[in-house]
């Protein structure tokens, strides 16, 4: 037998038909993740053939996008999202799907929900209509975003029509230094490949700074694989997979786990496995990452300048560039350090779990918030929401002058009612830079927890490790 | 259900040359609270087409059915409400040096073809237009190729799958459920 990647162990394992003459293999998908933006138009074309969910029991579906995050009154943000919200609650009790409604305990953004229930598991090909389901790749499943169309295919069928990807490995070396968190390892990995540089391909991501990582921080580099441009990025599972699915709803205990975690061990990628592509990063090298632009290949090193598009030889990258600057009124040459800071978020599919909560909290714990920052802080699940609360972190951030909100996608996607104003700029730790992203007219920094804590003190971007080292009063 | 069709389409283009143009610039969010697909022509690219300089929208591209665009068009958000504006807005086409991988899936589904062309043909056709804005392309998705006057053809890649669907109507969904009886024997088997 060939020596076979990871990807292609459970790509394998899935192609219920395979490719044939120029139609795709039939990919089956052992977990659709479902919520309110991306499903309506499924569930109706559904109606429309008069066919059934065929496997309710692989479908999960929560609220998250459109829904408020404000404690006590959660009055949503215009009858538009009310509508959304109620369709979802219609569709899953008409055909039989397991919701997580807003205010239940098990409620929370989708990619942080799944493998929070154990749902995401080593070996499984899990679908969303959503990019971000590259996320629940950390396990060394294969997980991947998809359109509505495909929405209605899976929930037809349990599958999808799908051409086999190429494969990049991208093997961190070293050890990343104090202050570079598993966000600033996946930035400094779109800054040097571009927002289009994997597409067509799954990352697998490998080497001894990836093997350092918790899950929650492997969760954070798979997420923003799609910044790439991936299909999607999976890291093998190993004893840290291991000991954070142990224990969780469904999966089995004693000799049946042995042989279960046996299993998962030996999908990792054979030694001599050939990828379509490597690229080596030297995590010793990286910096605390920040962008400055309007995608998040716009990431620089804390400390370096913003790139002169006039040093661009391109014409259309350069204009590109030019374009950014343009909006994100960022100097060209200068670090970003000592600029004004109007929010800093710190939420999102990318950095809301527990430790990503813990690390901001120590920043700001004894602290406070800039008079002139809003900070808001928003679990992304229930269930984090009540660890967070049972380790005091609520209060650390209170007491700071933040805001503690309930868990949702909230400004990550500004469809909810928390939005930056026109101009307005942002240090934040969601994934997505895009002009407008965060509300008409709004600037984003994206960032790591403690880069966007440490700016939340200042009010303006900080380097992090002086609040690491000691040096910050 | 009735499949999307494609066979060939004879249009003057829209310049749109930036790189990267995300789903979010195609279709804010803002709009992503409908529940069904129609309607979304109003909110294709609604922030930038406030620019006076932008050109989606404005009364001289009236009836383009073709959009000439940028490098690694439709990053980001995988939305397929992206393609239903731009199918709302009008287009038929795209032409582009790349296109993110989720992007060109969902407008192959919507009958919206993603052409890509080498860096110098794109370039040719930036100019084409710059010189002429009456310049007419020519997408044949039978023959594959893209032609235009004083531009030789060009033949571009398409998924063999996806062109077959739109040039015979062939319904994916319905494909799909012609092989529930596989289904069925992997779900037994696993
Ligand atoms: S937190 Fe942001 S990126 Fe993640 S699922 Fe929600 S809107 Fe999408």
């Amino acid at each position: 037998m060939t020596a076979r990647t990871m990807f292609a162990k459970v790509w394998d394992q899935h192609v219920v038909v395979a490719p044939d003459g120029d139609a795709p293999a039939v990919l089956y998908i052992d977990l659709h993740l479902v919520h309110e933006v991306t499903s309506p138009q499924a569930f109706s074309g559904l109606r429309a053939r008069g066919l059934r969910v065929r496997r309710p029991d692989k479908t999960v579906a929560t609220m998250d996008h459109s829904t408020p995050t404000k404690r006590g009154g959660l009055a949503l943000a215009d009858d538009q999202a009310r509508s959304q919200l109620a369709q979802l609650t219609t569709n899953c009790a008409e055909f039989g799907i397991e919701l997580h409604s807003l205010g239940e305990s098990g409620h929370g953004i989708v990619h942080v929900i799944g493998p929070e229930r154990g749902l995401t598991r080593p070996g499984r090909t899990i679908v969303c209509g959503d990019s971000h389901t590259s996320t629940h790749g950390a396990f060394g499943a294969l997980a991947f975003g998809i359109g509505t169309s495909e929405v209605e295919h899976v929930l037809a069928t349990q599958c999808l029509l799908q051409r086999r990807p190429k494969t990049l490995r991208v093997t961190f070396t070293g050890v990343a230094p104090l202050g570079v968190t598993a966000k600033d390892l996946v930035l400094a990995m779109i800054a040097r490949i571009g927002v289009g540089g994997a597409t067509g391909h799954v990352i697998e991501y490998a080497g001894p700074a990836i093997r350092a990582l918790d899950m929650e921080g492997r969760m954070t580099v798979c997420n923003m694989s799609i910044e790439a441009g991936a299909r999607a990025g999976m890291i093998a599972p190993d004893e840290v997979t291991f000991a954070y699915l142990a224990g969780k709803p469904g999966l089995p205990t004693g000799k049946a786990w042995d042989a279960q975690v046996d299993a998962w061990r030996s999908l990792a990628s054979d030694p001599d496995a050939v990828f379509d592509a490597e690229l080596t990063i030297d995590a010793s090298a990286v910096e605390p990452m920040i962008t400055w632009g309007t995608n998040p290949g716009h990431g620089v090193g804390i400390t370096q300048p913003v790139p002169q598009p006039g040093s661009v030889a391109d014409p259309n990258e350069r204009a590109a560039l030019e374009s950014a600057v343009r909006y994100s009124a960022a100097v060209p040459g200068q670090s970003l350090l000592g600029r004004h800071v109007d929010v800093v978020f710190i939420g999102s599919c990318t950095n809301s779990r527990l430790s990503d909560l813990q690390a901001a909290a120590d920043v700001v714990r004894g602290r406070k918030v800039a008079s002139t920052v809003r900070m808001l802080v928003v679990p992304g699940s229930a269930a984090i929401k009540l660890a967070a609360e049972a380790l005091g972190l609520d209060a650390v951030f209170v007491a700071a002058g933040a805001e503690w909100r309930e868990p949702g996608c909230s400004m990550c996607i500004a469809m909810n009612g928390d939005m930056l104003e026109p101009g307005q700029v942002a240090v934040s730790t969601s994934n997505r830079n895009f002009e407008g992203r965060q509300g008409k007219g709004s600037r984003t920094l994206l960032a790591s927890p403690i880069t966007a804590a440490a700016a939340a003190i200042t009010g303006v971007v900080t380097d992090p490790r002086t609040f690491l080292d000691g040096s910050q009063p | 259900m009735t499949a999307p069709r494609f066979t060939t389409v004879t249009s003057r283009v829209v310049p749109l040359p930036a790189a990267d143009v995300d789903t979010d610039q195609i279709i804010p969010a803002r709009y992503l609270k409908v529940t069904d697909k129609a309607g979304l022509g109003t909110a294709l690219f609604a922030d930038w087409r406030l620019r006076p300089d932008f050109p989606v929208g404005k009364p001289e591209h009236a009836g383009a059915e073709i959009l000439l665009c940028g490098h690694n068009f439709g990053c980001g958000s995988s939305r397929e409400h992206a393609p239903w504006a731009l199918v709302a807005g009008g287009f038929r086409a795209l032409v582009s040096t790349s296109f993110a991988d989720i992007f060109k899936g969902n407008a192959l589904k919507n009958g919206l073809v993603p052409v890509v062309v080498d860096p110098a043909t794109h370039a040719a056709l930036f100019a084409a237009r710059a010189a002429d804005p009456a310049f007419a392309i020519t997408i044949d998705l039978e023959a594959r190729t893209l032609s235009a006057p004083g531009i030789a053809p060009v033949e571009f890649p398409v998924d063999g799958f996806a062109r077959r669907c739109l040039l015979d109507g062939v319904d994916e969904l319905g494909y799909l459920l012609g092989h529930l009886p596989a289904i069925e024997a992997y779900e037994r088997r696993t």
